[in-house]
């Protein structure tokens, strides 16, 4: 094989939740970590991002939202990429949210989640320690 | 269990995903698929679309999808983007403007980056079209940015190429007076509102104007049509010249269609060669112990490069071909 297989990973807003200044930087910060970023942009549903997803084969979604509705829409694109047998894509989500809703979308399956003191450095070793491309 | 290559065929989204995935990241495994699949190529028509960053390609090829699937016709995407030189990631933005169309089954979409492999963007990206085609699109539209000479080859590969441009951008006409005006079948100027639109369809016209023979023996004389691609203007015209133009490549001057694709595919399997030839020998020379280590005599200060490479290349390369 030629060269090694890059990790791709598609950075979604789900719901309406205009706040993408967040979603940018991160989306940044894996580019400079030499990772393929797909950026889907704002307003997203559950069901389009999953479809992006598959058609993307992204290695991981990261989830941004500010808004407040992360513990509906979270936990629904773990269903939907179920539903579609992409379980193997790894789910992990940032913003802000309280300390009890953290773990219960571990519990219900976001791998991690990084909230605003999570440092960028952090962010990029997450992905590098617990994504693997296919 | 079906096979790869059948379930492209039947359509299957994830199998489509993953061989693109495989073709990006240079398996090997991978050329027997395409071997399979290639003989359900040759249905679908390929539009490239190209021009500068921000002339507005991605809406353009937004408005274009939905234009085509009012036409009832399944529609493949392939939008590429650079990939930093530096980070060797990328940021692939493009499917933002295209995102309303991603619960559309008619619709697949797949962002792809330049990478810069041995195997070129243009075979990864030419290997794609074919999987799209396998799947059974109707039409493949590739969205590059036109700077580099591997995108220009991949316009090659499309039957009608669209070259985007805006008004005011005097250097970007420029830009295609060096590279690229003899790959446009069909020029648009993009936010034709904005101040400057009359000048650049003059100078267009001037340049294309100056191959009147060509024009005069049957040859497609490129139209130069005006978009706000963002308001749906223009786009409708913009689908009928596509349609005239894949006409023209049908009836026109016999055989013209068989010539070029002809030619295309002296092209394509010259490129396949090429390509082939350089992972082969780059591979027998970089996978050897002896490579590594002349790495670590170089890193040691025990040997110069120039030595290390004359002594890696010369026994392998000149003394097979003389």
């Amino acid at each position: 094989m030629i060269q090694k297989r890059k990790v791709r990973i598609m950075v979604a807003k789900p719901g309406l939740d205009g706040h993408d200044r967040g979603a940018r930087i991160i989306a940044r910060a894996y580019r400079d970590a030499g990772f393929e970023v797909i950026y889907t942009g704002l307003h997203q549903t559950p069901e389009e991002i999953v479809e992006a997803a598959i058609q993307e084969d992204v290695d991981m979604i990261g989830l941004s939202s500010l808004a407040g509705a992360h513990k509906y829409l979270f936990p629904r694109v773990l269903e939907i990429l179920h539903e579609n047998g992409a379980d193997d894509i790894v789910v992990c989500g940032g913003g802000i949210f309280p300390e009890e809703d953290i773990a219960a979308l571990k519990k219900a399956g976001i791998k991690e989640i990084f909230t605003p003191g999570s440092s960028l450095e952090e962010i990029v070793k997450w992905v590098e320690d617990n994504v693997k491309p296919r | 269990m079906k096979s790869t290559a059948e379930k492209v065929v039947a359509g299957d989204i994830r199998a489509v995903a993953r061989l693109i995935r495989d073709i990006d990241d240079g398996i090997p495994e991978i050329r027997e698929v395409l071997k399979e699949i290639y003989p359900h190529t040759g249905k679908a028509y390929i539009v490239g679309i190209t021009g500068a960053p921000g002339v507005g390609k991605s809406t353009l090829v937004d408005q274009i999808i939905t234009h085509l699937r009012k036409q009832d016709k399944t529609v493949g995407v392939l939008a590429v983007d650079p990939t930093s030189p530096f980070s060797g990631g990328a940021i692939l933005g493009d499917r933002v403007r295209m995102q309303r169309h991603s619960m559309d089954k008619g619709v697949f979409i797949r962002s792809l980056a330049t990478r810069g492999h041995f195997g070129g963007l243009t075979q990864s990206t030419r290997s794609a079209i074919d999987v799209l085609d396998a799947m059974g699109k109707d039409f493949i539209l590739v969205e590059t940015v036109g700077v580099g000479q591997d995108e220009v080859e991949i316009v090659r590969s499309a039957h009608t190429t669209i070259i985007v441009v805006v008004p005011g951008m005097g250097d970007d006409v420029q830009a295609i007076k060096a590279g690229i005006l003899e790959a446009g079948d069909i020029f648009l100027i993009n936010k034709a509102d904005r101040e400057g639109a009359e000048k650049t369809a003059a100078d267009l016209r001037l340049m294309i104007d100056m191959d009147q023979e060509k024009y005069r023996k049957g040859a497609w004389k490129p139209p130069i049509l005006k978009a706000q691609a963002v308001f749906d203007k223009g786009i409708a015209e913009l689908l009928e010249e596509i349609h005239k133009h894949g006409k023209y490549m049908l009836e026109s001057a016999d055989g013209m269609k068989l010539a070029r694709k002809k030619e295309r595919v002296r092209e394509e399997l010259s490129d396949m060669i090429k390509n082939r030839i350089i992972e082969e020998v780059i591979n027998s020379i970089t996978r050897t112990e002896e490579f590594e280590s002349a790495v670590e005599s170089i890193v040691s200060g025990d040997k110069d490069p120039y030595t290390a490479c004359e002594q890696l290349v010369f026994p392998r390369i000149v003394n097979s071909a003389g």
